[in-house]
């Protein structure tokens, strides 16, 4: 998460004064050791943990790598064979309908939600703002693990969103059982929408209280304000936005896993469990990283989708 | 011109007057429905944690107990396992405090040649699904043997929040005036002591959110210890609280929801505490504005 700021702000200007005071070539090397060794450290980190493992992700979806067995012990290059397994696993074709759908309802769920609270929010007192702040920053504080339990507690067939349905005359049932990507999807959104309403907040505290003043003398209703002169004054927090809120919820685990593990059947078996399913629970290494490597594909797709879309009318 | 202007804006203010007011009081409305709904389903934790009979409703307890409590406050339950989450939680916020201000100084204050495509890196790997990268990762622990390894859990833990480190790290040196280091490299002082006598007192609110927001993100995160450690007496809070849900979550409520509370509670109040010292211009998400 976290993109911040403008890359450049206090770097790039070139009228600063260069920190390097120049030194023959003798010195390169101490020059080097000025930056190299404070950022040593982190670059062994970056490296080990995150380069490593990206390249090893590569390879290894184009091998059968495996945990245990014959193939534990010799690995061999397989080629593209697990990517054609991925396109005729019937598994796999329903895990990235169901991945699609999840990020669908989650994105929207968490737009509108998010920014209706920051527009409801936005010329209320501070009191007001600070609690309601409080309230949905919460949900997304608390740790995904007990968000899955509070969720599970709510939803169950013993749980409290039947017992408020029982008191107003509506029959029970087991939520998780019989709409359980519908409960993954609350539970995320509930949990997500602090980001975007704060994002939002952020966002409309820019917007020029002028604009919307002339638009409102010259006679528009508060809907046709927010259509015509908020939303699009929002375009590129919108567009910011949407693309962490897609790459947080395309790689959501825990909340699905503690609600309903996948089940019932398969039902919300997203990409990240059965990445999970095959590469640890069977084993399957190359698999499991080919699944990993088509989740980053999902996420890169949604995320082209929001710059055309957003970015196109920019353009005008 | 200018007069009729006037006096259109003050006839709509008297006419609109009593529907801004109606406006206002259904935003309030809203504000409130939604409130509620949001807060709803954390109910059950805290009403089932001091329930002496809990269910999985939520709902006013019978009689208040600490019951639940003491039942969990065990070495194996809870004791262990809230000191393992110190420990990798805490060693990872730590190396990336350490880590972020040493390689945030160079980016801020050198005219690096690499600095543009390597702080375009960083911002990419911020946004990185950690999870669609944790197959391979276990792969690379289980070849070089580092499976199962608190050590080499923590460092992983740190990796993964360095990159949002070094990006504030770096914003916040950038918002430091370089002209008292000028003046110090003028007198003879080295970037280190530059970097140690003036830069960091500064900084050290800057390094505090760093901390914090590291401790945070690897408290409740839940599948990293999952997949990187096996033995169960070095299992972290999330994992344990986990485990717990499966052997008792169908019957002991209570208990799962005091271990709950339990857990959630110290990120809870060091968020607090962050975002009352930032003054509320901290809310970790405040600085994205795209």
């Amino acid at each position: 998460m976290g993109a911040s700021g403008d890359l450049e702000r206090g770097g790039g200007d070139l009228s600063r004064p260069r920190a390097e005071r120049s030194g023959g070539p003798g010195r390169t090397w101490s020059r080097a050791a000025r930056w190299a060794v404070p950022m040593g450290p982190a670059l062994f980190l970056l490296l080990a943990f995150f380069a490593g493992p990206i390249l090893w992700t590569v390879w290894a979806s184009l091998t059968d790598a495996a945990l245990t067995g014959a193939r534990a012990a010799r690995t061999d290059f397989v080629g593209v064979a697990n990517f054609e397994r991925l396109l005729t696993d019937v598994r796999f074709r329903d895990a990235t309908i169901l991945t699609a759908l999840f990020l669908i309802g989650s994105v929207f769920g968490q737009t509108v939600l998010g920014l209706v609270l920051a527009l409801l929010t936005r010329a209320r007192h501070g009191a007001v703002r600070a609690a309601v702040g409080a309230i949905v920053v919460g949900a997304w504080v608390v740790p995904e693990v007990v968000a899955g339990f509070v969720w599970y507690a709510f939803l169950e067939r013993e749980g409290t969103l039947n017992a408020v349905l029982g008191f107003l005359g509506a029959g029970e049932q087991n939520w998780l059982f019989t709409a359980p990507l519908l409960a993954v999807i609350l539970a995320n959104v509930w949990k997500g929408t602090a980001f975007s309403m704060m994002t939002y907040s952020a966002g409309l505290s820019e917007v020029p209280d002028d604009l919307e003043e002339a638009a409102r003398v010259d006679g528009a209703s508060p809907f046709q304000v927010l259509w015509h002169v908020v939303l699009p004054l929002l375009r590129r927090t919108l567009a910011t936005t949407l693309l962490l809120i897609t790459l947080q919820t395309v790689q959501v685990f825990t909340l699905i896993f503690v609600m309903t593990s996948g089940g019932p059947g398969a039902r919300s078996t997203t990409l990240p469990l059965l990445m999970y399913q095959e590469a640890l629970r069977m084993g399957d290494l190359g698999y499991g990283t080919a699944i990993a490597l088509a989740l980053l594909v999902v996420a890169g797709l949604f995320s082209i989708v929001y710059v055309r879309m957003l970015g196109k009318e920019e353009r005008r | 011109m200018n007069r009729t202007r006037r006096t259109r804006r003050g006839a709509r203010m008297v006419v609109s007057a009593p529907s801004r007011v109606a406006g206002g009081l259904l935003a309030h409305l809203l504000l409130g429905l939604l409130a509620v709904l949001f807060l709803t389903p954390t109910l059950w934790m805290v009403f089932a944690a001091v329930d002496s009979e809990p269910s999985l409703r939520a709902g006013p307890p019978t009689s208040l107990t600490l019951d639940h409590f003491t039942a969990i406050m065990t070495e194996e339950i809870v004791y262990r396992p809230l000191w393992n989450s110190l420990l990798t939680c805490g060693g990872a916020a730590l190396i990336t405090m350490v880590c972020s201000v040493l390689a945030a100084y160079p980016l801020s204050r050198y005219n690096l040649r690499f600095r543009r495509p390597f702080l375009y890196t960083v911002l990419f790997a911020t946004g990185l699904p950690i999870t669609a990268i944790m197959v391979p990762v276990y792969g690379m622990f289980v070849q070089v043997g580092l499976l199962d390894s608190l050590i080499a859990t923590t460092l992983f833990l740190a990796a993964s929040t360095l990159p949002f480190g070094i990006w504030l790290t770096k914003n916040f040196i950038d918002g430091i005036p370089i002209a008292l280091e000028e003046a110090a490299w003028v007198d003879g002082a080295s970037a280190w002591q530059s970097l140690r006598h003036l830069v960091a007192p500064l900084l050290a609110p800057g390094l505090a959110v760093v901390g914090i927001f590291t401790l945070v993100t690897t408290w409740g995160n839940f599948f990293v210890p999952f997949i990187l450690l096996s033995s169960p007496e070095k299992m972290p809070a999330a994992v344990r609280v986990f485990t717990f849900f499966g052997q008792y979550g169908s019957v002991r409520y209570g208990e799962l929801a005091a271990y709950s509370l339990l857990y959630t509670l110290p990120v809870v109040a060091l968020y607090m505490a962050v975002s009352r010292a930032m003054g509320g211009r901290f809310a970790l998400g405040g600085a994205m504005k795209g």
